[in-house]
């Protein structure tokens, strides 16, 4: 079914009686060509390019609970592209140019809204840092603008710019950062892989592997056993365990990140806003919710819910910062559950095991990677070898070294 | 969350830092090869369900401890001085 204009006015007219379902509901096949565990965002672009590029359509999207519920339908929907290390930068360049014509490319209205995203800085320091970070993102062929103090308060007049601990000194405007409405992202990559022939099987948890001399040959579910040629693990925080069933350890931990959201208001803060010394950013949705959020809980966990302290902590931050969003209630909070790697950086990968293959590692920026990833993933599937902007995404870049550490914290899961 | 320090008591999630898993108190030795270094730096089992792992008091007795944890629920199962329990394994 395609949106149009047309097709809106005609519905309208008929009682809005001819809408179908998205996807189709298909049985599992025995056999496929390709089958992708996971349909979360990642998984479901994977198909989507499976089809579209390469031409590849006898593909089936293992699913455990329902399409989207996973992390896509979980997290802060920032999509930027200001990475600074060689790797990142090209790989979320690439993955912003998609999304800027995503909604073309889908016929489907993923509110991609680039309102521009402003990283707060408070210190000389941190002034060079970003503006050497800008630099970077200028060279790589993206958008960056360094504001001084002025500059920030034009668009964020609502600051506390005198904080005692954290003054503004000034920001970087990356214009061309924002938001995208999440499960429309989901739900516009399902609908475009199922029409080009995908099937997208729900409520399939995968539990087994199948290996035999080295190479896969399929997976067991809960709704039977399914051969395949190629397999690919596409399960954020859940990589590990499923790796596990290919008796492969990931350098994965799993972690939670907390969210909060505040009640509807009217529209007063038009950027994504991000407090980085506070840990704490901060956009509003278009039903007019303070969406905000602040780093990871610090723990290992798979409870899909925080704890109070890290509540605590970014509700601080944000008073700290602006204190004008004291009077807004909470409506919800909620957890996610990351798959960290100890460099932060993410993997697009073969395995030692032939025709299994692994993109994992997102931590907690996966959402903006969404197009370029399943446009990587695919491509390394498809061809057997890395697409060109995600080549140093190695799985075994810890061994070798070749780490790709952005924020220079250290080699440890919970460090990023 | 709360954590039973063998020293303080049970005490707030907010008196401790959490260390990662406990294999980091297995440091391989100097003659390892680059795989058993890779395994004990990065490499992790990543339960859902009981793990172990390591917490340092810091805003206590300044302890670390190796705790026993249920990742899906956050329950603590048991926990001990780490510098004990390396005593007792080794
Ligand atoms: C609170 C929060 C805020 C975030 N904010 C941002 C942000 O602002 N910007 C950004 O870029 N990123 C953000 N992220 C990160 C981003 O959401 C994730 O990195 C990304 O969604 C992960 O990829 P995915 O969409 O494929 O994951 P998921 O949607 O989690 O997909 C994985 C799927 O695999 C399925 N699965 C697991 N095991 C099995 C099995 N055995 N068999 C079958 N299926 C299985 C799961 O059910 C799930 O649907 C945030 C995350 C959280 C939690
Ligand atoms: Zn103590």
């Amino acid at each position: 079914m395609r949106y149009s204009a047309l097709r809106l006015l005609k519905e309208g007219l008929t009682g809005q009686k001819g809408w179908t379902p998205h996807w189709r509901d298909p049985a599992p096949k025995d056999d496929y060509d390709i089958v992708l565990i996971g349909g979360g965002g990642h998984g479901l672009s994977t198909a989507y390019y499976l089809a579209k590029n390469h031409g590849l359509t006898n593909v089936a999207v293992l699913e455990k609970g329902y399409l989207g519920g996973g992390n896509v339908g979980r997290n802060t929907t920032i999509v930027r592209a200001n990475y600074f290390l060689d790797g990142n930068s090209q790989f979320y360049s690439h993955s912003l140019k998609l999304w800027e014509g995503l909604e073309q490319e889908l016929n489907y209205n993923v509110m991609h809204s680039q309102r521009g995203l402003i990283n707060l800085f408070h210190s000389d320091g941190q002034r060079d840092a970003f503006a050497r970070r800008g630099n970077a993102m200028v060279n790589q062929g993206d958008d960056a603008i360094l504001l001084d103090r002025e500059g920030v308060r034009e668009h964020l007049p609502y600051l506390d710019f005198d904080n005692t601990r954290f003054p503004v000194y000034g920001g970087l405007l990356h214009p061309r950062g924002g938001t995208a409405r999440h499960d429309a992202v989901a739900w516009g990559y399902a609908r475009g892989a199922d029409r080009r022939g995908v099937d997208l099987i729900q409520n399939c948890e995968v539990t087994g592997i199948d290996v035999a001399a080295g190479r896969v040959t399929g997976v067991q579910t809960t709704r039977g056993p399914i051969r395949a040629r190629k397999v690919g693990i596409v399960t954020a925080g859940r990589s590990g365990q499923v790796a596990a069933m290919a008796g492969m350890r990931l350098p994965i931990e799993s972690h939670v990140l907390q969210a909060f959201v505040t009640e509807g208001l009217k529209p007063v803060i038009d950027h994504v806003v991000s407090f980085g010394m506070g840990h704490f950013y901060i956009s509003q949705s278009d039903k007019g919710g303070l969406v905000f959020g602040g780093d990871l809980d610090f723990y290992a966990s798979y409870a899909q819910r925080g704890n109070l302290p890290m509540a605590e902590h970014v509700m601080e931050a944000g008073m700290t910062l602006m204190p004008m969003i004291g009077k807004a209630r909470v409506l919800r909070s909620w957890g996610g559950i990351m798959d960290m790697t100890p460099d932060g950086s993410p993997i697009i990968d073969k395995t030692h095991i032939d025709g299994l293959y692994v993109d994992c590692g997102w931590c907690y920026g996966g959402f903006k990677a969404v197009p370029a990833s399943g446009w990587c993933f695919a491509h390394l599937i498809a061809r057997d070898a890395p697409h060109e902007v995600a080549a140093k995404y190695r799985l075994d870049r810890f061994r070798t070294g070749h780490l790709l550490d952005e924020e220079g914290t250290g080699s440890q899961h919970n460090l990023h | 969350m709360r954590i039973t320090c063998p020293l303080c008591g049970d005490r707030d999630l907010r008196e401790f830092t959490y260390g990662g898993a406990a294999v980091y108190m297995d440091r391989p030795g100097a003659d390892a090869d680059l795989d058993a270094l890779d395994a004990y730096l990065h490499l992790r089992d990543n339960p859902a369900g009981p793990t172990e792992e390591l917490w340092s008091h810091d805003m206590g007795c300044r302890a670390w401890l190796k705790v026993r944890r249920d990742t899906v629920t956050h329950e603590i199962l048991g926990t001990a001085l780490a510098a004990e329990a390396k005593r007792g394994a080794g």
